[in-house]
């Protein structure tokens, strides 16, 4: 049968086009709509300053020290958080997965992350206040003589980035670790390589794509920390976090051009961190994650 | 395997740690517990007293009857049209491969990889923009983005377990697309849409950014209403906003029991990887 004598629709059908593809339809547009649409348009309203020429809010944001250290204050709380999270969630995954029966483990894990970052700084002004049973309980060792200060500053909004993080970083790397074919370990062992050798030989190479998908989207999270910055920190001075910056320009002063310029640096940043910890694995051509734009 | 005094210090350690985690995770939550049924508590390892009568003052104060019910509209109608739009889709993702196909997964795949803080400005202002910021609309439209997306690239592997001769013989019986996704395919489906329609669930509830940013004083889910009570915290007693904390909490969980009873807890953070 030649391609002529087809009608329309079978030549549809052929290329996989029919009544069934068209399903895909009303949540391409949907995501067409409130997600690809706002993101252009934030882009091009960016450009749009209330004064100033096209880059006008850049410009402003570059020139005021209250703006652009925000960018270098989210870094200094977001690259630790990420890095804290990732060195303690590889040992651990590494033991846990030895384990018969992790699900409660897991379960307990995830609950942090369930509950998400507003109740975690609830709990945390109240467990670590003043107050608050930890500070009692270093007192009641006499480790120290006063109160330690874990909130309303800058270890305040890292340690709930590790409280929500760290599982969260942990469970991806499991997912990841299991997916391991453990006889390729027990090929090692059986050659004579010890634990350790067997981890940095055979488990790390192996891992090391999905760690760097797990540092990027840990990164990103962190990066565009909200509540806990505001709940936790220090809002107007060292945890003045990129978000803040994007909320008050928003909300606060009704420019939403800058609000948008602000989002769009935001964006920047990440896509340049994540880019720089996929390459670091020649990932950045391979997986759809490489692709974080905002 | 015969192991080394090295070996096992660094086991003990490991442990030690996950241990020390769960027991400050588990008095955080503990403390917030207490405090939300404490009458005065100072200087003293437990309140002096127990009292229930802080909930009452939060369901009062902080209107939660109304923000109870903002919650369960905005969180049903983000489970429902989720799951109408995303099974949908994932079945002709599974299915069909068409022209353009990994431009849509791409575009199904970014919004789960963007964090909601950064495209939720944008997106907040188009709202706004259309008078449909700040309205409870609003709110269920901004919070169908990561859940429409999610439960499609969920469900797409779901979808391929299932033998395509089975619709051939609908097919074959003359049912049309609609009445073999009614008759054949929910069915065969349903373990897999109940377990992303209930991560849906669990994860609208505890959406807080999207919500924060186009959420009204009338369109406040529970998890935005709480980070305001704790925003303006000095204006009401600490255990009221306990009260109201536990409140959040006890719903979230329940919802994460019952979802854990169908899906693996790593699932929840793995998003479309299975």
């Amino acid at each position: 049968m030649s391609a002529a004598n087809l009608t329309l629709r079978q030549r549809l059908h052929e290329r996989g086009l029919d009544g069934v593809t068209l399903l895909v339809v009303p949540g391409v547009l949907f995501v067409l709509a409130l997600f690809i649409y706002p993101s252009i348009y934030g882009l091009l309203l960016s450009f749009e300053p209330k004064e100033g020429g096209v880059f006008g809010n850049y410009i402003k944001f570059f020139s005021e020290p209250f703006l652009y250290t925000t960018i270098t204050k989210t870094l200094v709380i977001a690259i630790p958080a990420t890095a804290i999270n990732m060195i303690l969630s590889v040992p651990v995954a590494m033991r846990v997965r030895l384990m018969k029966h992790p699900r409660l483990l897991t379960t307990i894990l995830v609950i942090p992350i369930t509950l998400g970052t507003v109740m975690v700084a609830e709990g945390m002004l109240t467990y670590l206040g003043p107050r608050g049973w930890l500070n009692r309980t270093l007192m009641f060792f006499a480790l120290v003589d006063e109160p330690v200060r874990l909130i309303h500053n800058y270890w305040g909004v890292m340690l709930s980035l590790v409280i929500t993080g760290f599982p969260f970083t942990f469970l991806l790397t499991l997912s990841y670790i299991t997916g391991i074919d453990p006889s390729l370990e027990q090929a090692g062992a059986m050659l004579g390589a010890r634990a350790r050798m067997r981890f940095w030989r055979i488990i790390l190479p192996l891992l090391a794509p999905g760690l760097a998908i797990t540092l990027a989207l840990s990164f990103v999270a962190a990066f565009t920390v909200y509540p806990s910055a505001v709940l936790l920190g220090a809002p107007a001075g060292p945890t003045r976090v990129i978000s803040i910056a994007a909320y008050t320009a928003a909300f606060e002063e009704y420019d939403y051009s800058m609000a948008s310029a602000v989002a769009m640096l935001m964006a920047a940043v990440q896509v340049i961190v994540v880019a720089f910890l996929l390459s670091l694995r020649g990932l950045f051509f391979h997986g759809p994650a490489s692709s974080g734009k905002g | 395997m015969p192991r080394s005094i090295g070996e096992r210090l660094w086991a003990l350690s490991v442990w030690t740690f996950i241990g020390f985690f769960i027991l400050n995770l588990v008095a955080m939550i503990g403390s917030v517990l207490v405090n939300s049924f404490g009458t005065r508590w100072f200087n003293t390892w437990l309140p002096n007293g127990f009292t229930p009568s802080w909930y009452a003052l939060a369901w009062n104060e902080f209107k939660l009857p109304d923000i109870l019910i903002v919650t369960i509209e905005v969180v049903g109608a983000v489970v429902i049209i989720s799951g109408l739009i995303g099974v949908p889709a994932a079945y002709a993702m599974a299915r069909r491969r068409f022209p353009g196909k990994t431009a849509v997964m791409a575009i199904f795949l970014l919004p789960l990889l963007v964090p909601p803080m950064t495209y939720g400005i944008p997106l907040a202002t188009v709202l706004y923009q259309t008078h449909l910021g700040g309205t409870l609309i609003g709110v269920i439209l901004a919070n169908l983005i990561p859940s429409v997306t999610f439960v499609t690239l969920l469900m797409i592997p779901f979808v391929e377990q299932i033998d395509p001769r089975v619709e051939s013989a609908a097919r074959v019986f003359g049912a049309s697309t609609g009445r073999m996704f009614v008759q054949i395919l929910v069915p065969l489906l349903l373990p897999g849409i109940l377990a992303s329609l209930l991560l849906v669930l669990v994860r609208t509830i505890a959406m807080f950014e999207l919500t924060f940013l186009t959420a009204g004083a009338t369109s406040q889910t529970l998890v935005v209403a709480l980070y305001y009570a704790v925003f303006a915290a000095g204006v009401r007693p600490g255990q009221s906003i306990d009260a109201m904390a536990v409140v959040y909490m006890v719903t979230t969980l329940i919802w994460l029991l019952i979802a854990l009873r169908f899906v693996n807890p790593t699932q929840i953070v793995t998003r479309a990887k299975r």
